[in-house]
């Protein structure tokens, strides 16, 4: 499935996580969502061609704007595939360092 | 919140590695991988067996509510060195997911922190992904089923 493939390269990129956070609350243009990161514009541009070719953004035309926006579906199927793995192993985690630092003062 | 633990899958793999660092010293942190009991409190499951040893072998268990079996799995431990490292093989019980081979890292970070690194290699790729999406749903609902005991013992 290419698309799955495309999309974990995709969110392999912290620039682009960090993008898909921005635009996940609100709509923006291009110039906006660059304006929020230090790196230079035509990379800001190139992180929102892949996280589009890949699905995770969609554009809309509105006047002379293009927005993006947040493709739900295709972020969906991310969040499904690996998150919850990564949440169940995070929280065991967090278990087992409560536990031995219990264990710690115990002792 | 961050969540303090890492997961590289690279897509079309058959392995995966789990990365996380915590707040304990080395010998804390594999003490909890290496005695019974403290397995049973953060797995939340029961260890019927578990000899942390080279050629030793391991076995846990875990019932819903009404006492039935939700759980059971177990392997062979390949590697014991303490401190350092647990090779291990992982299999689920009554499942078509096949086995697994665990390679556990442990590094002391400074005198308060270490990290583990957990290599999980399956069988196949599709067998991974398959193991991704399952194992989730059954770590939600025991943590559920603990929630429901404790919340039946509040009544």
């Amino acid at each position: 499935m290419n698309l799955r493939r495309d999309v974990f390269q995709a969110i392999a990129d912290p620039t682009r996580r960090a993008i898909l956070l921005l635009v996940a609350s609100q709509s923006l243009t291009a110039g906006a969502i660059a304006a929020n990161f230090d790196t230079a514009r035509p990379t800001v541009s190139k992180h929102l061609a892949i996280l589009t070719e890949c699905e995770l953004l969609k554009q809309e035309q509105n006047g002379r704007e293009i927005y993006y926006y947040i493709n739900a579906k295709n972020m969906k199927q991310v969040a499904d595939f690996i998150e919850p793995f990564r949440k169940m192993w995070d929280d065991r985690f967090n278990k087992l360092e409560d536990i031995m630092k219990a264990y710690k003062t115990k002792k | 919140m961050e969540l303090k633990t890492k997961i590289n899958a690279e897509d079309g793999k058959q392995d995966l590695v789990i990365i996380r660092e915590f707040d304990l010293p080395l010998e804390l942190l594999f003490k909890a991988f290496s005695e019974p009991e403290l397995i049973e409190q953060w797995m939340g499951t029961k260890v019927l067996k578990l000899e942390s040893k080279k050629h030793g072998s391991w076995e846990f268990e875990t019932k819903d509510n009404k006492g039935n079996v939700a759980f059971k799995a177990g392997g062979t431990i390949h590697e014991f060195i303490p401190d350092q490292k647990i090779t291990r093989t992982f299999e689920m019980a009554n499942t078509p997911y096949g086995v697994q081979l665990e390679i556990t890292d442990f590094e002391k970070l400074t005198d308060d922190t270490s990290k583990i690194n957990m290599h999980v290699i399956y069988e196949s790729p599709a067998q991974r992904d398959e193991v991704l999406k399952l194992p989730f749903a059954q770590g939600i609902n025991w943590a559920h089923n603990r929630l429901e005991e404790i919340v039946s013992k509040l009544k």
